[in-house]
């Protein structure tokens, strides 16, 4: 479970909740009480990045071939991407349970 | 051996930090605990302690260099009380949190307003819940005894919180008592040198003190409760440990003339020392009436207390203190009542609100409360309380 989501047990914590490992909040997985998930139509992707710019959670990231894809690791499903994408290419689905 | 002089037991204090060799002093001068900041800053300025003395504009950061300080591995230590603790409280929490074993001498005073310098227990119980390790002198050279087991009980491994040592505000910290004052040789026999497990260190870095997000916090405080429940036995152990060095034996609960006795008086601090007069004078007379008190306020030692109460029929609890609740009783005696709780067998508890801001408790106060808990359980009064010496 630890490894999957990043959640530790008290037993775990170091002392006094101190941090030893720089970076180690990227363990964490923020992205487990979505209700929407984005889904991009790179049909209609125009490799554009605003939804790499606009996303507040900086979820997106460039593939080599120049398409964006969110990390469902951490993406809490806002919206602000399918609202901003210019070329209406980002729609949100019903997250299923 | 050490040396047994006439010393102001503020002073005395000072000298316990000093043989501690603490290496941080950061505090803000407040009445009544002012004679400790002030002689530990002559201390320093005169050569005589090797340590940073940090002039600060408020208790709130005091606390704040304090925590810097112990967070880099210095010995650190500190003094307040009343509205100075009020300001400095916001810190004292995250001491405990970050797992810091700063020790703090609190000169106890009662809260404003009204505004008061007198002696109460508010500021001790405004502290109840911050997380520290909470001890309670009753006379000064237990507030010299304390002083020093602090610092071993708090650098502990297997405890690391910070704790306050608990003086009676004038009555114990602006009186000259006889006080056996431990020799450097001493007090290094018992206290070693300060190790700390995790500090800020440049070749090994970590972040101290960041966020903790829903996912963190419980668990975080989870961690620190057990901790505190943890101390006690560590604390037991550091007590046993300087009476075997130097003789004087240290309990969380005390008791005095308890063996048979029907009414127990529940006290803490300087007072319990005038209880005694009562009891003497009232077992003298045949009464079977004795005194429990608590030493260790925090981490509560409730199974100490309860053996010491075992066989009790009533408990006159005196609270020192208020903790505005709209029901009739003070904090101790609440406390004690859910320590009591569960218990197949329990005393009667009748709680008296006394000593607020200097005033007074006389000798015949105590025997009044044990005359008053035996009245009030012979009639079979809903548990209550009674406030002392007050002007109808």
């Amino acid at each position: 479970m630890a490894k999957e989501t990043g959640m530790i047990s008290w037993k775990e914590l170091a002392l006094g909740c101190a941090v030893t490992r720089p970076g180690s909040a990227m363990d964490l997985k923020t992205g487990d009480w979505r209700s929407q998930r984005p889904v991009t139509d790179f049909e209609k992707c125009t490799k554009c990045g605003m939804c790499y710019i606009f996303c507040p959670d900086m979820v997106y990231s460039q593939k080599p071939e120049g398409f964006y894809e969110a990390n469902m690791y951490y993406c809490k499903g806002c919206g602000i991407c399918a609202k901003e994408c210019p070329a209406d290419a980002i729609t949100m689905v019903e997250e299923s349970v | 051996m050490g040396k047994r002089i006439g010393i102001e037991v503020s002073l005395a204090v000072s000298e316990a930090a000093k043989l501690a060799n603490v290496d941080v002093i950061s505090a803000y001068p407040i009445t009544p605990q002012t004679h400790i900041v002030e002689h530990l800053s002559e201390l320093v300025a005169d050569g005589h302690l090797d340590a940073e003395f940090i002039p600060v504009e408020s208790e709130h950061s005091a606390m704040s260099a304090c925590i810097g300080a112990s967070a880099a591995g210095a010995r650190t230590f500190t003094s307040t009380c009343a509205q100075g603790l009020a300001l400095m409280l916001e810190i004292c929490y995250i001491a405990a949190a970050l797992r810091l074993p700063i020790v703090m001498a609190m000169a106890n005073r009662s809260l404003s307003g009204p505004i008061s310098i007198w002696n109460d227990h508010g500021d001790l119980m405004m502290a109840r819940d911050s997380g520290w390790i909470q001890l309670v002198a009753e006379n000064g050279q237990e507030a010299f005894d304390l002083t020093i087991q602090a610092f071993r009980i708090a650098e502990d491994h297997r405890v690391l919180l910070p704790v306050i040592v608990n003086l009676d505000g004038f009555t114990l910290s602006h009186v000259i008592e006889p006080i056996e004052i431990l020799s450097q040789e001493e007090v290094d026999k018992y206290l070693p040198p300060y190790k700390p497990k995790m500090w800020l260190d440049l070749k090994n870095p970590i972040t101290m003190g960041a966020v903790g997000i829903p996912e963190v916090y419980t668990e975080a405080k989870k961690a620190q409760d057990e901790a505190l429940k943890g101390a006690k036995p560590v604390v037991i152990e550091a007590w046993n440990e300087f009476a075997k060095l130097f003789g004087r034996k240290y309990q969380p609960v005390e008791t005095y003339k308890t063996e048979g006795a029907d009414t127990l008086l529940v006290t803490m601090g300087s007072t319990t020392e005038t209880a005694m007069t009562a009891v003497d004078a009232m077992r003298a007379a045949g009464r079977k009436v004795g005194i429990v008190r608590i030493r260790l306020y925090r981490p509560f030692p409730k199974e100490e207390f309860l053996a010491a109460v075992k066989g009790a029929k009533q408990l006159a609890v005196m609270d020192r203190a208020l903790a505005f609740s709209g029901m009739e009783t003070g904090p101790l005696a609440t406390e004690i009542k859910a320590v009591l709780y569960d218990q197949a067998q329990k005393p009667y508890v009748w709680n008296f609100i006394a000593g607020l801001a200097g005033r007074d408790i006389s000798v015949e106060n105590f025997t009044e409360m044990a005359d008053g808990v035996e009245a009030a359980a012979a009639d079979k009064l809903p548990q209550g309380a009674t406030w002392t010496n007050v002007r109808e």
